[in-house]
Parts: C-alpha cells; sequence; structure tokens
C-alpha cells in the first residue's frame, strides 16, 4: 500500500463486531401510502387533476354563496344574460335564473349522486366479488353465471324500468348507475382475490385456524384496496357522465332541479341564442372528467403492484 | 437416533394420496400413497426435486388439502376427521412455516399483528398480548421496536423469523417447515437454521423439514425421505442415506450435489440422470423412477417396487432390493 | 492466457425516487481467453448489474454508468453507441439468464429464435441458418432437434428450455458467455447437466464464461477464477484453489462457515453472519462489510480498504492486509484455525 504513512497505529485497534444493532433495519420507514404518494407526486398530469376536483368540489359547496341568489328564484327581466353584471357571473339563464348558483348547486348534486353510486358499487361489488373469488368453486360458478345474466341486459333498460319504479332523485339515479356499476368492481375484486388466496399468508391463517370471515376482512380485501381505489376513481367521472347522459334524455332530474346533465339538457335548447347557458355547466363537466381521469391514471402508476420491485 | 426408540410415532402417515383434478378428467396424481411416521423431538427431511409432491405432503397433513384416501394420524387422531374444538387444538399444536418471505406475511399488517394472529383467533388471553409478541420477538432474535413495523422494512432471513415467531404463539409441538430458507441467501440461510435448532432443543419439538437443499437437510435431520413423482423412494436415517444410498435416485441426487471444494472435482463419482422428471399427470408404469433409472431391468416397467424395510430402519422401493 | 474481457473500476448506479442507489461501486476484473470466471455473492451485492452493465443492458434511466470502462479486446463497451453494441451482443458476447420462460418468446418457436440471431450476425440464408440451428439443438443434447425446432417454448421443460437458451447463446459462436445464474431456477440433477454441458461446450468451442452465481457448490465445480463481490464492490478475487483453500476476507470465511459441511456434525452449530448487507442508498463510510465483521478494527469504520494484491492473482480488500494489522491477522488466522 503506497498511503502507509499516513495511517497510525491506533487504527488498527481491534474493535470487533460493531454491529451490536445488527438487527436494525435497513429502510427507512415508508408506509405503502406513503410510497403511493411519493409515486403519485412525480405524475403531473394526476396532481393537476387533483388540483382541478378540488377546486370544482370547493365551488360546488362554497361557491353559491359567494353572490346573493339561489339556484331556483327566477328573474324574468333578465333572461339570458350572458355577461356578468350584478353578481351573475355566469349571466342567466333562459328563466333568469343566476346561472353561476345553478352551476354550482348542479355541480353538487351531480357530484353526489356519482358519490353515492360509486359507494354502492364498492358495497356490492366487494362483497360480491370476495366471495365469489374466496370461495370459488360451486359459489364462485353461480354468482358468475348470475352477473352474466345481469351483464346481458342492457343497462339502460334497467335503468329505465327503475326510475319508473322509483320518484326520479338522486336516490334513484344512484341506484340505477350502481344496478350495473358493480359488475367491473366485482370483477376486479374477484380476479385479485382469487390470486390472493393462495399466497402464503392466507394460507398460514388458515393453518393457525382462521375463520373465513376474519381471511376475507382481514387479509384478502386490505390487500385489494389499492385496484379498488383505481376503479373507484375511474367510476366517478363515468358515474357523473352517465348521469348527465340520462338528464339528458330526460330520464334523470327534471327541471327546475339541477344537475351538470340538466343544465347542458336545458343549454341545449339555447345554443344557437345564449350558449353561455350550454357552455358554462358542459366546461365544469368536461373539467370534472378530464380531472378524474388523471388521477385514476396517476394512482394506477402509484397503487399497481407490478410497478412495484 | 435415541429418539426414534420405543416411542410412539407423534404423527403416522399411511398410504395418502392426494389427487388433483386440471383441466376436465385429467388427474395430477401430487402424492400417490406414502407412509412414514414421525416420533417427538426429531426432525424428519423430506427431500425431492421440484414436482415430486414434497409440499402437497406437507399441506395434506395439516389439512391445507383434504386428502384423497389414506390416513394422517396426529397424537393418535385422524386429522381429517377433526371437527370444532378437537380442529381448534390441532391448529394450535401442529403449526407451518412457509417458503416465500417475501409472500407468507400479510404487507398491510403490522408485525404485531401478524404474530399475535393465533393469539387473537385462540384466544390466548394468559398474559397480556403484547407482552407475549414481544417475548416471541425476542426468541427469534428480533426486539421490540420490530412490533409496530411493517413486513416490507424487513430482510429475507427477518422475515423468515418473524414467520417462526407466529408459528410458535401458539405453542405447537409439530411444525411443518416448508422449504423455509430456499429463498435465502447463504449466510441468512445458517441464521434461520440456528434458530431452528435451538428452538427444538429448548421446546421439544419436532420439525418435518421439507427442501431440496440435500446438505442443509443433512445437517438438521435425524432422518430423511426422498420422494419422487409423489411416492417415497427411500427413507433412513441421514447418515445411513448420505453414507449408503441404496435407491438409484438417492444416489443421482446426491451426487449431483455440487460440493464447494475445488479439490474434491475429480475425485467424485456423478451419475448424471438423463432426461426430464416425467408428468406427474401421465407417470411411467410401474416404477416411476425407471425412465430415468440408469439400472432399469424388465419388472421395473411392469411391477410397483414395494415399500419395504432393508435394513433396520432402512427403507427403500425398488426391485434391486428384492 | 489473454484477457479478453477488462472491466475496471466500474460505477453503477440506479436513480429511485428515494435517491441514488449505488449498485456496482468501482468493481475491476478480467477475463481470460477460454477461463471460467465465477462472480460470487448475495442477493444485492451488484453481480447481475455488473454482468448487465456489461452487455449494456442497463437502461438510462433510471441507471446510469458513472465511472469505468468495459474494454473488450481493448475497446472499451461503455463508450460505444446503441448501434455498435448490436453488433457485440450475441455475436461477441452472448448471455444466459436465470428463469428460462422468462427470456424466451413464448410466441414464437424456439427454431425461430435461434435462427434469427444466425441470420442477424452470420449473414446465412435461411434454409442455412436453420440447419445451423438444429445442429445447435443437437449440440446441447435436446433430442429430435429436427421436430423440436418447430415447438414453442411452453412445449419445452425448464431444463430443455434451458438448453435451448444456451444454443441460441452460442449460435453465433460468441466469445463470451456471461450466465447470470443459469441454474438456480432447476433442480440438482437438472443443474448437474446443465453444468456438464456448459463445460463440455466450452471445452469444445474455447468460450470463456463469465458464471453469476450464488452457489459456492457450483463455482467449486466450473470456475477457474472467482470474484467475491460484497455491496457492489469486490472484496476478493483469486483462483479458484485460492479462494476455497485459504480465503483472506472475512467475508469469503463468513459465507463458507455459513453452509454445512459434508461432514458436518449435527450437534455443531452453523456460524452465519449476523445483520444484513448495507443499504446502497447510503453506503457506510469505511467498510461495506465492517459492521457485521467480527475482525473489524477501528480504520474499517473510517476508509474503505483497496483491492491489494496478495499473490499475483489473488486479492483482497481488507484491512487486515495491511502491513500494519499483520499480527492481528496471525492472531485471527490462528483463532479461525483451532475452532
Amino acid at each position: 500500500m503506497s498511503t502507509e504513512k499516513t495511517y497510525t497505529p491506533d487504527l488498527f485497534e481491534p474493535i470487533g463486531q460493531l454491529d451490536k444493532r445488527a438487527e436494525q433495519l435497513n429502510r427507512k420507514q415508508v408506509g405503502v401510502w406513503k410510497d403511493a404518494w411519493l409515486r403519485f407526486k412525480q405524475n403531473k398530469g394526476a396532481l393537476l387533476g387533483l388540483f382541478l376536483v378540488l377546486v370544482i368540489g370547493l365551488l360546488a359547496i362554497f361557491g353559491p354563496l359567494i353572490n346573493d341568489y339561489d339556484w331556483s328564484s327566477q328573474n324574468v327581466t333578465i333572461k339570458n344574460q350572458d355577461t356578468a353584471v350584478d353578481g351573475h357571473y355566469f349571466g342567466t339563464d333562459h328563466a333568469g335564473r343566476d346561472l353561476w348558483q345553478r352551476v354550482w348547486y348542479g355541480a353538487k348534486v351531480s357530484l353526489m349522486i356519482a358519490f353515492l353510486a360509486v359507494f354502492l358499487d364498492v358495497i356490492i361489488g366487494v362483497t360480491i366479488g370476495g366471495i365469489s373469488g374466496y370461495f370459488g368453486g360451486r359459489v364462485d360458478a353461480v354468482i358468475q353465471r348470475f352477473i352474466e345474466i345481469i351483464y346481458s341486459i342492457p343497462n339502460l333498460i334497467i335503468i329505465i324500468l327503475l326510475i319508473m319504479l322509483m320518484e326520479p332523485g338522486i336516490w334513484a339515479i344512484a341506484i340505477s348507475i350502481a344496478m350495473t356499476g358493480w359488475v367491473p368492481m366485482s370483477r376486479i375484486v374477484r380476479a385479485q382475490v382469487l390470486k390472493l388466496r393462495s399466497q402464503e399468508y392466507v394460507l398460514a391463517a388458515r393453518t393457525l385456524g382462521a375463520s373465513h370471515k376474519r381471511i376475507l376482512l382481514k387479509h384478502l380485501i386490505p390487500n385489494v384496496i389499492g385496484p379498488i381505489i383505481i376503479a373507484v376513481t375511474f367510476s366517478i367521472p363515468s358515474a357523473i357522465f352517465f348521469e348527465a347522459f340520462l338528464s339528458f334524455i330526460g330520464l334523470g332530474l327534471r327541471p327546475p332541479e339541477a344537475s351538470l346533465g340538466v343544465l347542458i339538457s336545458e343549454g341545449n335548447g339555447f345554443m344557437q341564442l345564449s350558449p353561455h347557458n350550454l357552455i358554462w355547466p358542459a366546461t365544469v363537466l368536461s373539467i370534472l372528467m378530464f380531472a378524474f381521469n388523471m388521477i385514476g391514471d396517476g394512482l394506477r402508476d402509484a397503487l399497481d403492484p407490478r410497478m412495484k420491485k | 437416533m435415541s429418539a426414534t426408540e420405543k416411542k410412539e410415532p407423534i404423527l403416522s402417515v399411511k398410504n395418502v394420496k392426494k389427487h388433483f383434478q386440471v383441466g376436465g378428467k385429467k388427474i395430477l396424481k401430487a402424492v400417490d400413497g406414502i407412509s412414514f411416521d414421525i416420533y417427538p423431538g426429531e426432525t424428519l427431511g423430506l427431500v425431492g426435486e421440484s414436482g415430486c409432491g414434497k409440499s402437497t405432503v406437507g399441506r395434506t397433513l395439516i389439512r391445507l388439502y383434504n386428502a384423497t384416501s389414506g390416513e394422517v394420524s396426529f397424537k393418535g387422531k385422524n386429522v381429517h376427521e377433526l371437527k370444532g374444538k378437537e380442529l381448534k387444538q390441532l391448529n394450535r399444536s401442529m403449526q407451518m412455516i412457509f417458503q416465500d418471505p417475501y409472500a407468507s406475511l400479510n404487507p398491510r399488517m403490522k408485525v404485531m399483528d401478524i404474530i399475535a394472529e393465533g393469539i387473537d383467533i385462540h384466544g390466548l388471553n394468559g398474559k397480556k398480548r403484547e407482552d407475549r409478541v414481544i417475548e416471541l420477538l425476542e426468541t427469534v432474535g428480533l426486539n421490540k421496536s420490530h412490533a409496530t413495523r411493517f413486513p416490507h422494512e424487513f430482510s429475507g432471513g427477518q422475515r423468515q423469523r418473524i414467520g417462526i415467531a407466529r408459528a410458535l404463539a401458539v405453542e405447537p409441538d409439530f411444525i411443518i417447515a416448508d422449504e423455509p430458507i430456499s429463498a435465502l441467501d447463504v449466510s441468512v440461510q445458517a441464521q434461520v437454521v440456528n434458530l431452528m435448532k435451538k428452538l427444538q432443543r429448548e421446546r421439544g419439538l419436532t420439525y418435518l423439514f421439507i427442501a431440496h437443499d440435500l446438505s442443509m437437510v443433512k445437517y438438521i435431520s435425524d432422518r430423511v425421505g426422498v420422494m419422487y413423482l409423489g411416492n417415497l423412494v427411500e427413507l433412513a436415517d441421514s447418515d445411513e442415506m448420505y453414507d449408503n444410498p441404496l435407491h438409484p435416485y438417492t444416489q443421482a441426487l446426491l451426487s449431483a450435489v455440487p460440493i464447494a471444494d475445488p479439490s474434491l472435482k475429480n475425485e467424485r463419482e456423478r451419475v448424471i440422470l438423463k432426461g426430464d422428471v416425467p408428468s406427474p399427470i401421465d407417470p411411467p408404469s410401474g416404477c416411476k423412477f425407471r425412465t430415468r433409472c440408469p439400472q432399469a431391468m424388465d419388472i421395473c416397467a411392469s411391477t410397483i417396487p414395494e415399500w419395504k424395510e432393508i435394513k433396520e430402519k432402512h427403507f427403500v422401493a425398488c426391485h434391486l432390493y428384492n | 492466457m489473454s484477457k479478453i474481457l477488462d472491466v475496471r473500476d466500474l460505477h453503477v448506479s440506479f436513480h429511485t425516487y428515494s435517491g441514488e442507489v449505488k449498485a456496482v461501486r468501482g468493481v475491476s476484473f478480467d477475463v481470460e481467453k477460454g477461463q471460467t470466471l465465477a462472480i460470487v455473492g448475495e442477493s444485492g451485492c451488484g453481480k447481475s448489474v455488473t454482468s448487465q452493465a456489461i452487455m449494456k443492458l442497463i437502461l438510462t434511466p433510471p441507471g446510469e454508468y458513472k465511472h469505468g470502462e468495459v474494454l473488450y479486446n481493448g475497446k472499451d463497451l461503455v463508450k460505444m453507441s446503441e448501434k455498435e453494441m448490436e453488433q457485440i451482443r450475441g455475436k461477441e458476447i452472448a448471455m444466459i439468464f436465470q428463469d428460462p420462460m422468462t427470456s424466451l418468446n413464448p410466441t414464437m418457436t424456439v427454431g425461430k429464435q435461434i435462427v434469427e440471431g444466425i441470420i442477424k450476425h452470420q449473414k446465412l440464408s435461411k434454409a442455412e441458418a436453420k440447419e445451423k440451428a438444429i445442429e445447435m439443438l443437437k449440440l446441447v443434447g435436446i433430442p429430435s432437434p429436427e421436430s423440436r425446432f418447430t415447438q414453442y417454448p411452453h412445449q419445452f421443460s425448464g431444463g430443455m428450455r434451458q438448453r435451448a437458451m444456451i444454443a441460441i447463446a452460442l449460435s453465433c459462436n460468441p466469445n463470451v458467455l456471461i450466465a447470470d445464474e443459469p441454474t438456480t431456477a432447476l433442480d440438482v440433477t437438472i443443474q448437474a447437466q446443465i453444468m456438464d454441458l456448459m463445460k463440455d461446450l466450452q471445452a469444445r468451442l474455447g468460450t470463456s464464461i463469465i458464471l453469476i452465481t450464488h452457489d459456492l457448490g457450483v463455482v467449486a465445480e466450473t470456475a477457474d477464477r472467482v470474484v467475491v463481490m460484497y455491496a457492489g464492490k469486490v472484496v476478493e478475487s483469486g483462483t479458484i484453489n485460492e479462494i476455497f483453500a485459504e480465503p483472506r476476507h472475512p467475508y469469503t470465511w463468513g459465507l463458507m462457515n455459513s453452509m454445512p459441511k459434508l461432514n458436518q456434525d449435527r450437534s455443531e452449530e452453523l456460524s452465519p453472519i449476523p445483520g444484513a448487507p448495507p443499504d446502497l442508498l447510503a453506503p457506510p463510510k469505511g467498510c461495506a462489510f465492517a459492521a457485521r465483521c467480527k475482525y473489524a478494527m477501528k480504520i474499517c469504520q473510517e476508509v474503505d480498504p483497496e483491492l491489494t494484491e496478495h499473490s499475483k492473482d489473488h486479492r483482497v480488500a481488507c484491512w487486515l492486509e495491511h502491513p500494519m494489522a499483520e499480527a492481528y491477522r496471525k492472531e485471527v488466522v490462528e483463532g479461525r484455525e483451532s475452532v
């Protein structure tokens, strides 16, 4: 060694095995969720989506507090006003109602319907998918045939029937969307559970005598949360869109109630003379769809187990 | 081994078969009639190549699979007929350690909850749950600070020890170790093996040690059984097995193990088997090994060799010894 | 003997969102013509990254070649363009992987996969290439190669697939074959077949082999020289006899002691290496092994030891090699022998 002289003998004193902390953990504690957030953060589009959803969500809740009107009172003297005067930021509609109020109220209703529908999706889809995948065999076969039958009926027919039976309203629409919406969710959960149920940690729980309920609730479902969340973020925009579609063809909420779909449908009638009636709600709808899809993409990259090492 | 003398077996396997139905009418005979006993306090090694059915044997013993036929009796009771309280008792006294340290711990549970699972299921409230978990962590060489962590923060060897702590939580007498070290690095394998031996000394545990690493199996086991395509072909004390293998398959298997000593390179005579293991869906007639056996005779194709005790405590199924 | 491949002070890092992982931190070794060099080490020691770096298979980003050169017949592969590398890969240096199932294309017949490489590098006609491919299948011991030629990988067993991989790798007579854990996924009896085949082919074709493995048994039976890696660095290298008969690095001792000997007494404990390798996101200041080393000295924590020559071929990176530690080393070695 050429650098001998720079070392002093005391450096060569034996100190033995240093690692009294031999069992110290190598890695810093990065939780599963924090890890996912770190990945999500890297996706600029997803962050933009999250920002837009938050902005629209806040406006849907607090927007109506900003000016002094409300969503249903009419003022026939100022119909179809397309400029922002007197605090009518978005102008007024054909019946002289404040469009700012109606757009945010409508956005709130649309979001509520969507969240409610997706919530029902998750409850039904996870239960049925989980049971089907976990028990497999005959149980699975029966459930899958049942799902195929439901799925083979055009969902518009089911929805029309349901809406005829129930009073049109937020619940009716949410339930009708969820009636068929849970099927993809149950398929995702079933596929995941089918894959996970032969994992060794599930076998270990079985050898310890764990009940089916315990295995499903403690071991399987918590490990399917990632794919469920991803599916949810993609289901929300499609539920919003579907609500709009139903309202547009007259099966959803009826005016003077407002939702983004109702507003677009109404605005459609005045498209040539007062396009602002259509433009405002349509813009909010488009931004929502775009934003949720961006979030979904980001979450998929962040939570997809295949991306992990 | 003194452990095997004059004692009643803790586990007795009689002609157990486990067949799986694969794709329609085809039947995969993963385990096709095997019998052996395990005595209290001993370690029985079970070796064989992938697909020979050794893991299926372990899983059938602990009821993860139902046996197609045959009987597994544990402490005098047929495990496949247990119900209710007796079944709970079995779940406590027979436990399993798994192969893949990355798949055998639930990634969404904290180490505390993973280890305490058995305590929760069986309502073992003798001590405070937390104290018990800490005690178990210390038994396997970890400590209190690890209890609040998630599995992904641990190395392979540490995870494997957490898996051992989970099994120990219900105070079993018999542990099936299904390839517990094959996914670990060499230096870490020794940590796990030493721990298993220590636990055996201190708690009088009985092990069924399933593995494909023959040198490690020899080191840890009192007796060794060799499997080929769903059958046991040879069973003997481990020194006897390694010094004096009788079955041609055992001989080939032993000679194929690479030895980490270059000076022996040219001294050893190797039997290199030709071809691959046949499919267990459509195994050869007679002796299943005959298609690769360097000493196959006519009778091997027509008759299944009998499982016989050739020498004291040395069983083999081969026509060469008839 | 001439060096066919000379790796000098290679550094490779990966950029992840939690920081720079220094996977290879200054690796040097050379491969001589017709010889087998084994690179041993545990998972995460950088042995696979090293082999992929030689082939320039590291994706940049996230990977980065920080420093060093890989000289193949005097030309630096690290500086070569992707186009130039295409002429090297397969033709001059070929590689086989651990898992033959994922390294073969499942939608293409095995024959076509062999022919592809031959046509690309050897400018043969289709018919000639097919002939050559069947010859290769025969060479690697695949029975009835003509009918196997038209089969798909899933119709092959694990051992057969690895043979097919070897056939593909050797079809263009490469000078160097890099085998990354070629038998880890295989059973012992099949492993013996494949190792035998590789030795046999090497003797016939004169290929140099870099064998990446964690199995000291496989190393002892096949290699001429050994490089022991730990935490992205070479800690010891030498001929097979030097490494197995007189290992000098405490890590190498640890590796050897943690395996049971053939005649190991069952009542004797194995001596594992305690703890786990360091995190390469933040490698320790001194010797990476110091924290787990029974014989560590003060200096080991402070300064990383350099790879120094013990004898012509035998190099060790350990402070025990330093003249000032001579007395202590003697003590240590005597202590080891008396156990």
